[in-house]
């Protein structure tokens, strides 16, 4: 009996043992998995962050990181006298919030038209060709849109064929910011519209049963039971929005900016780039940049906390 | 789903169908306006006669860029990139996957790793010193400027990995009493279960590749060496060429400029992206339910 015992312990023992060396073995492993990786990541994404000294620094580069003296906060405060860097601001932030709130609202009228179809083919369809502007690239859809926006492009020739007057839209302040806020909701909302067709997929059909029944519209069934029913997603989608609020888009700006419209158009990453790779103010440029890092790292953390409290959405 | 037959719903049922209708034709207006003007005549199409129809149809842009050896050249740079960048993009987005779908018990540093990764997708130190530290590196000019530095799609890691997290342990189970260690699981379990949401990720970094524009402007001097998008990109003016235009300058050069040479050059670098279309949009409902907006 005891004998017995005795021989199972030790099997567990070793089986014990036999368990934590495979654990370890496994571990090893994972390590090594993740190994070349996280160099990529510590050498083009780490290493990159301790470059933000620039920003308190007169860097010259042939002095390098180490060699180039300290200048507190100098680049900061010449930032926020700088008229320029405060119009930059501003215009993000109205070019950003545009965006925001269209590319929000567009997407759920679409999905609630989309959804009063039945006929299969047409809807698998539209969905084709709706989602298609999203997969092309900001410098094809920004030569399509300089193209059909310029003085002599197609807009201004139906215009006229209407009896109006020729615009340049691409060089005038006053429609430079809404025509980048539609042509981005343009390209974006087909696919924006996908959350959403899955969200309301999720909608028990008994519930537009029974309000049938009682005698409810399709109006009133959109009212009061589709639009609840996505409701979470909206709040989701929206929430998480806030961390995108100094996101303007540089590929578009880039690609249908010009000197013209730079009061109105020109965004902090267009900005960033012009002073430090064209201009080689790379002190200055990594100020202004890291400003707008810490503001959108701040805002980021926060959308993700709220919409983890409130809709107990994770990334990880 | 019950359908009223009365008048008013049939017609609020047309007129639904009329917007959508409406609004798939504005999405394809541009596109359809660039491919007209990519066979219309340049004088036709600087007479502003272009819409919706050709008019004096011809293929002669198409044919000039038939001969366009700037054009193939950085055509190929492109397809070069999206092989080479793909392929490193998958194969560290399952390396990384893996590891960081088991739970902290079973790898201990599993936490370190993720915030580490994560916090690499919230912040960065700017332009400025990330195209030093590439130049430093003596990378500008080379084909791995265009793949190293975005090598690990950190939010592709995270889809895949919370993909990872949702198979059944009994899956691996059995592997794993066989004595099947970390790779063997990965690559006989865990890869053949996902193929779909491979599919997903695979498509999603084949058109960021070959969509990307600004590294080429950045880290590529040698105009030989651009990529598609960049090449397309330089063909209008630079911007520091137009600082110093008015108004009636940047008309004239808009006159100038060929817009249906140029139209044919979009239309064609968008050829792979649409050959790929009909996949994508398969495997688009499954990306979006990888990324799933609910856990």
């Amino acid at each position: 009996m005891s004998s017995l015992e005795a021989s199972l312990n030790t099997e567990r023992q070793v089986s014990g043992r036999i368990r934590r060396k495979r654990k370890a073995y496994h571990e090893m492993t994972y390590h090594f998995m993740l190994l070349p990786g996280m160099v990529l990541l510590f050498i083009f994404s780490i290493v990159p962050m301790f470059g933000i000294v620039m920003a308190f620094q007169k860097f010259i580069p042939a002095k390098g990181i180490f060699g180039s003296k300290w200048a507190g906060l100098t680049n900061f405060t010449y930032m926020f006298q700088l008229p320029d860097a405060k119009q930059i601001f501003v215009n993000t932030l109205v070019i950003a919030v545009g965006k925001i709130i269209l590319g929000l609202i567009v997407p759920i009228v679409f999905a609630l038209l989309l959804n009063e179809v039945r006929l299969k083919v047409f809807k698998s369809t539209v969905q084709t060709i709706v989602y298609l502007p999203h997969f092309m690239s900001w410098v094809v859809l920004g030569t399509m849109m300089t193209m059909i926006f310029s003085y002599d492009g197609m807009v201004n020739n139906i215009l006229q064929l209407f009896g109006l007057e020729r615009t340049m839209f691409l060089a005038s302040n006053a429609w430079f910011r809404p025509l980048l806020i539609v042509t981005d909701t343009w390209k974006e909302f087909g696919y924006g519209t996908i959350v959403y067709l899955a969200a309301l997929t999720g909608i028990n059909p008994s519930l537009y049963e029974s309000a049938a029944l009682d005698g409810a519209s399709r109006w009133k069934q959109t009212l009061n039971i589709t639009l609840p029913g996505i409701l979470p997603t909206i709040i989701l989608l929206g929430t998480l929005s806030l961390g995108n609020v100094l996101n303007a888009g540089f590929d578009q700006v880039f690609n249908m900016y010009n000197p013209l419209v730079y009061q109105t158009g020109d965004i902090i990453d267009t900005f960033v780039y012009r002073m430090g790779l064209i201009q080689m103010q790379y002190s200055f440029a990594t100020a202004v940049g890291l400003m707008k890092s810490v503001i959108s790292f701040v805002l980021i953390v926060v959308s993700y906390k709220l919409a983890s409290k409130y809709a107990g959405y994770r990334i990880f | 789903m019950i359908q009223s037959r009365t008048f008013g719903a049939q017609a609020s049922r047309f007129l639904i169908i009329l917007v959508l209708v409406l609004i798939a034709c504005l999405s394809l207006a541009p596109i359809i306006n660039t491919i007209m003007v990519s066979v219309s005549s340049s004088t036709a199409v600087n007479a502003g006669k272009v819409y919706f129809l050709p008019v004096d149809i011809n293929f002669s842009s198409y044919a000039k860029i038939l001969d366009d050896a700037k054009f193939w050249r950085a055509f190929l740079v492109s397809v070069e990139r999206v092989a080479l960048g793909g392929a490193i993009n998958m194969l560290l987005t399952v390396l990384m996957a893996y590891p960081l779908s088991r739970t902290a018990s079973q790898f201990r540093a599993r936490n370190v790793y993720m915030w580490i990764i994560v916090f690499t997708m919230l912040f960065s130190g700017g332009i400025v010193p990330w195209y030093m530290v590439i130049s430093k590196l003596g990378m500008i000019n080379s084909i791995w400027a265009l793949v190293l530095p975005g090598a690990v799609p950190v939010f592709n890691v995270i889809l895949l990995m919370n993909f990872f997290k949702g198979i059944p342990k009994e899956m691996e189970e059995a592997a794993f009493i066989d004595g099947a260690g970390p790779l063997k699981i990965l690559w006989h379990i865990f890869i053949p279960v996902s193929m779909p949401s491979l599919a997903t990720i695979t498509l999603f970094v084949i058109v960021g590749h070959w969509n990307n524009f600004f590294d080429g402007i950045v880290l590529i001097n040698d105009s030989h060496k651009i990529p598609l998008q960049t090449y397309l990109q330089q063909l209008s003016l630079t911007r520091d060429q137009m600082q110093n235009l008015s108004v009636e300058q940047l008309q004239q050069y808009n006159k100038i400029s060929n817009t249906t040479l140029n139209s044919a050059k979009i239309l064609v670098s968008m050829i792979p992206i649409l050959l790929i279309y009909p996949f994508l949009q398969r495997y688009l409902i499954h990306g979006i339910v990888l990324g799933s907006v609910k856990e």
